[in-house]
């Protein structure tokens, strides 16, 4: 098999529940965190809405797929780009999102935040930065 | 590289546009397609951050006849492609980012 290493980024724009696109886009990363790529995710507009933390779905036959996030760590997934402009533009702060960690295998399984909150323009250099950019 | 962004919501409807314009970097094109191409109308609140986003901006044009728009009304710093182009915008480009 190839050792070739793609930069995969996963982009978020959409809010949870509203449509599927949110729940597929998880789905898809984990697939592709099988093969040994080194993903990222972003989050931004609407999207940012889905790493709210205390969602609760009981009420509209829906799964509350929102723990998921916490458990991308382990499938080697630690890099999930927050736009603070979306944040802000919709009365969030990184207070009002999850808190998710991973575990860092290179620094004694220290545990690190996954969320790196990053400006507007940082978020194009990331983009820029791709191999591949998959969008939902 | 450049990244080619294709946009395929109308601007009046979805914020694809305005989050693709505010994310490009130089060197950047972004392509209209489907019902994105109403973003490259003139005379529209959107036209004036069309023209100045310093990006290539391009609209498909299969897309535009089949909405009956008259070229007349596509900003004139717009370049119409047809597949072919597209295509060659892809082949160009490090990456394709769509904005749906």
């Amino acid at each position: 098999m190839s050792e070739t290493v793609k930069k995969f980024l996963y982009v978020n724009r959409r809010a949870p529940y509203g449509t599927i696109y949110a729940q597929e886009a998880l789905e898809v990363v984990l697939i592709g965190a099988a093969f040994d790529q080194d993903v990222s995710m972003a989050f931004l507009d609407d999207g940012v809405f889905q790493l709210t933390k205390g969602q609760d779905t009981k009420g509209i036959g829906l799964k509350n797929f929102s723990p998921t996030f916490r458990a991308l760590g382990d499938y080697e997934v630690t890099k999930l780009y927050v736009e603070r402009e979306s944040l802000e533009e919709r009365g969030l702060s990184l207070d009002d999102l999850q808190d998710i960690q991973y575990e860092d295998e290179d620094d004694d399984w220290a545990e690190k935040p996954s969320i790196r909150l990053i400006s507007r323009a940082e978020m194009a250099d990331v983009m820029a930065d791709q191999d591949v950019v998959l969008s939902f | 590289m450049a990244t080619l962004h294709t946009v395929n919501k109308s601007p009046f409807q979805a914020g694809a546009l305005s989050s693709c314009l505010a994310h490009i970097k130089e060197g950047d094109t972004v392509l209209m397609i489907e019902d994105g191409i109403y973003g490259a109308l003139t005379g529209t609140g959107f036209s004036d951050k069309v023209q100045a986003s310093g990006a290539k901006i391009c609209v498909l044009g299969p897309d535009v006849s089949a909405r009956g728009i008259d070229t007349a009304h596509i900003l004139a710093s717009v370049e119409t492609v047809d597949y072919d182009g597209f295509v060659d915008l892809a082949a160009a480009s490090a990456r394709v980012q769509a904005w749906l």
